[in-house]
């Protein structure tokens, strides 16, 4: 089977967020990129996959030439071949949505895994774009996959607990926290990394979706107070603050 | 127009559906639009309801095709249903399956979309929307190149305000099935009470908790309050036997209740990414130095195991969460 893993390159959570002179994108100074986290499971589904009833396992990302970095760390936990699609790949979910389905469309992936959300753009909006551009079924946000003769069976969080969705493959496949446990790469694999290529195309031509126009920080929250004595007393003081001042009784 | 997909439950409209209707009229209103709410189910009964939050018309794919959820059925319809409408906006709430059928539904209509947003407005009879980013360290403006714009709405954040509309019936073709992806079964862990993303007041517990069973005192705290309980990471993760469903944070829920009470929680970036849109938060940590108290519009620098008993105590006795 052939297995197509979206990785997507993003800020790490503790980088300090600056506005860039643009005024609507991210001053990348002081950012630290990393594999979105979410991501990081969907490729180890894959190289689970791989392990257990054989597959071939390809990551995309899109992006400039910094995004080589998370391409280059998935060849080194055990996919077999890595794709560059040059591109915006911060922005508009729709966009690469539409660079990712033009690359994947005639290459016969049976399963394609992604990230539930990509950090940062928290669009969680890529995934199910995806398969509506191939015409192929989705799960998204999966603690557990199944793969049949071509079906799959994914268990999927909602609010409540969790639902089990049943579909064909090929499927688009958003991977949650709790799906597995990702490994770190080992000196073997970043060796054998180092011997691959990654493959570099243009990203094709998109319809625009949607675009950030302004980015702003948020408006600092107001001195909080203490509340000061025994417990007794704190408690008392807390409750007829909530009730009075804030009045959210 | 501007159509709201719209989710029932237990046959009554969701109350993020309502919130969602509710911001559909006030932008229907600014751009002298009409407003349509869209059901699929195998029963649409209680769907008149939506004419209670403005809705100009009520349509329904009604049919035991649509009785378990598949995105791609839903995505199919709701996109007809814009085509059929000439709708230029389409809103759903954030909740489970919203997040799941609204971005499939925008590109089927090779449209942009715009997800869990706080706010909206129409600007030249074209969507606006306002987005938190990078775990809500900045907020992004969000405009659309497409002719059709799609958003969801964060639940609590938009108030549901009544306001009587026409409530017209009308009845959608449903298809017929062959469905890609379906939902076969529900797996409900939780307990009958309502979800953190929805609740108004939410008590939560850390690592500060000490062990699972200790969550007792929360119970009894949200229970007071009329409330439920949350916990972060590190709770969750420490095998007390607490699900993840109740984990608040950037990779648990995002939530945005009226009160946040934060007990033994230190607030990591990534907890704060969850539920900094809280409007009131309370801290109760033993560190004085704990980057919580930076966040909270109340801080008790004490022991949560002597603070918590007493503020279940001070809530019942003014008789908090009985109405
Ligand atoms: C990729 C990634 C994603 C993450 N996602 C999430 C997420 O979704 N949600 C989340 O919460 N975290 C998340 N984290 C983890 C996060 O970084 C923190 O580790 C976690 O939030 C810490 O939880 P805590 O505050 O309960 O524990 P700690 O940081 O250990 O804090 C415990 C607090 O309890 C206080 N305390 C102890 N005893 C008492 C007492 N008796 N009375 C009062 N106070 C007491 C201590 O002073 C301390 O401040 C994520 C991390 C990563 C790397
Ligand atoms: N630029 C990108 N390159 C590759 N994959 C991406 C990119 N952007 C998003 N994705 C994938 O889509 C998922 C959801 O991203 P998003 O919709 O941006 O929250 C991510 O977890 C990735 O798997």
């Amino acid at each position: 089977m052939k297995i197509l893993v979206a990785i997507k390159q993003v800020p790490d959570t503790e980088s300090r967020i600056k506005v860039a002179a643009d005024g609507r994108s991210l001053d990348p100074v002081d950012v630290k990129w990393i594999t979105s986290p979410y991501d990081e499971y969907a490729l180890e589904e894959a190289i689970r996959i791989k392990e257990g009833k054989g597959a071939e396992v390809v990551a995309i990302s899109v992006g400039g030439d910094t995004t080589k970095e998370v391409l280059k760390n998935a060849l080194a936990l055990g996919a077999d071949s890595a794709v560059l699609l040059r591109g915006d790949g911060q922005g508009d979910a729709f966009a690469v949505a539409q660079m990712i389905a033009a690359y994947a469309k005639d290459k016969g992936f049976d399963l394609i895994l992604c990230g539930n959300m990509g950090l940062g753009g928290d669009n969680s909006a890529m995934g199910p774009m995806l398969a509506e551009l191939l015409g192929v079924g989705q799960a998204n946000v999966v603690v557990k996959l199944e793969l049949g003769e071509g079906t799959f069976k994914a268990e999927r969080e909602i609010e409540v607990g969790s639902e089990i969705v049943e579909g064909s493959l090929p499927a688009v496949i958003t991977a949650q926290k709790g799906l597995n446990e990702p490994r770190y790469a080992s000196l073997k694999g970043i060796m054998a990394a180092k011997k691959k290529t990654i493959e570099e195309l243009e990203g094709t031509p998109v319809v625009a979706g949607a675009l950030v126009s302004t980015l702003a920080l948020p408006p600092e929250r107001p001195a909080g107070r203490r509340l000061e004595g025994e417990p007794a007393a704190q408690a008392q003081a807390l409750i007829q603050a909530l009730k009075d001042e804030a009045k959210v009784f | 127009m501007i159509l709201v997909f719209c989710e029932l439950k237990d046959g009554q409209l969701r109350k993020p559906s309502a919130e969602a209707l509710s911001e559909g009229r006030r932008l229907a209103d600014a751009s002298g639009k009409k407003l349509g709410a869209i059901f699929a189910g195998a029963s649409c009964a209680g769907s008149a309801e939506a004419a209670k939050y403005g809705a100009d018309v009520i349509l329904c794919a009604e049919s035991p095709t649509l009785a378990s959820y598949s995105s791609d059925a839903f995505a199919g319809l709701l996109a007809d249903a814009v085509t059929a409408k000439g709708a230029t906006v389409l809103l759903a709430a954030a909740t489970s399956v919203g997040k799941d059928v609204t971005p499939r539904t925008a590109a089927r209509l090779g449209a942009g979309y715009a997800s869990d947003v706080t706010a909206l407005s129409m600007v030249e009879g074209k969507l606006v929307a306002v987005r938190p980013v990078y775990a809500g360290k900045a907020f992004a403006t969000t405009s659309f190149a497409s002719p059709v714009q799609v958003a969801t709405t964060r639940p609590n954040v938009f108030p549901a305000a009544e306001k009587a509309g026409a409530g017209a019936a009308e009845a959608l073709a449903a298809p017929a099935g062959g469905f890609k992806a379906v939902v076969k079964e529900i797996l409900a862990k939780a307990s009958g009470k309502v979800d953190l993303s929805e609740a108004n007041v939410i008590v939560s517990g850390g690592r500060g908790m000490k062990d699972g069973a200790n969550f007792k005192i929360l119970e009894e705290l949200a229970d007071a309050l009329g409330g439920v309980v949350g916990a972060s990471r590190a709770a969750v993760d420490a095998g007390w036997g607490l699900p993840h469903s109740m984990q608040v944070g950037q990779t648990g829920k995002v939530v945005s209740p009226t009160l946040y009470i934060a007990c033994g929680i230190s607030g990591a970036i990534q907890h704060i990414a969850g539920m900094s849109g809280s409007k009131f938060i309370v801290a109760i940590n033993k560190d004085s130095e704990a980057p919580i108290f930076k966040l909270a519009n109340y801080g008790i620098v004490g022991d949560l195991f002597e603070v918590v008993p007493e503020l279940t105590k001070a809530a019942k006795a003014l008789g908090i969460g009985s109405n």
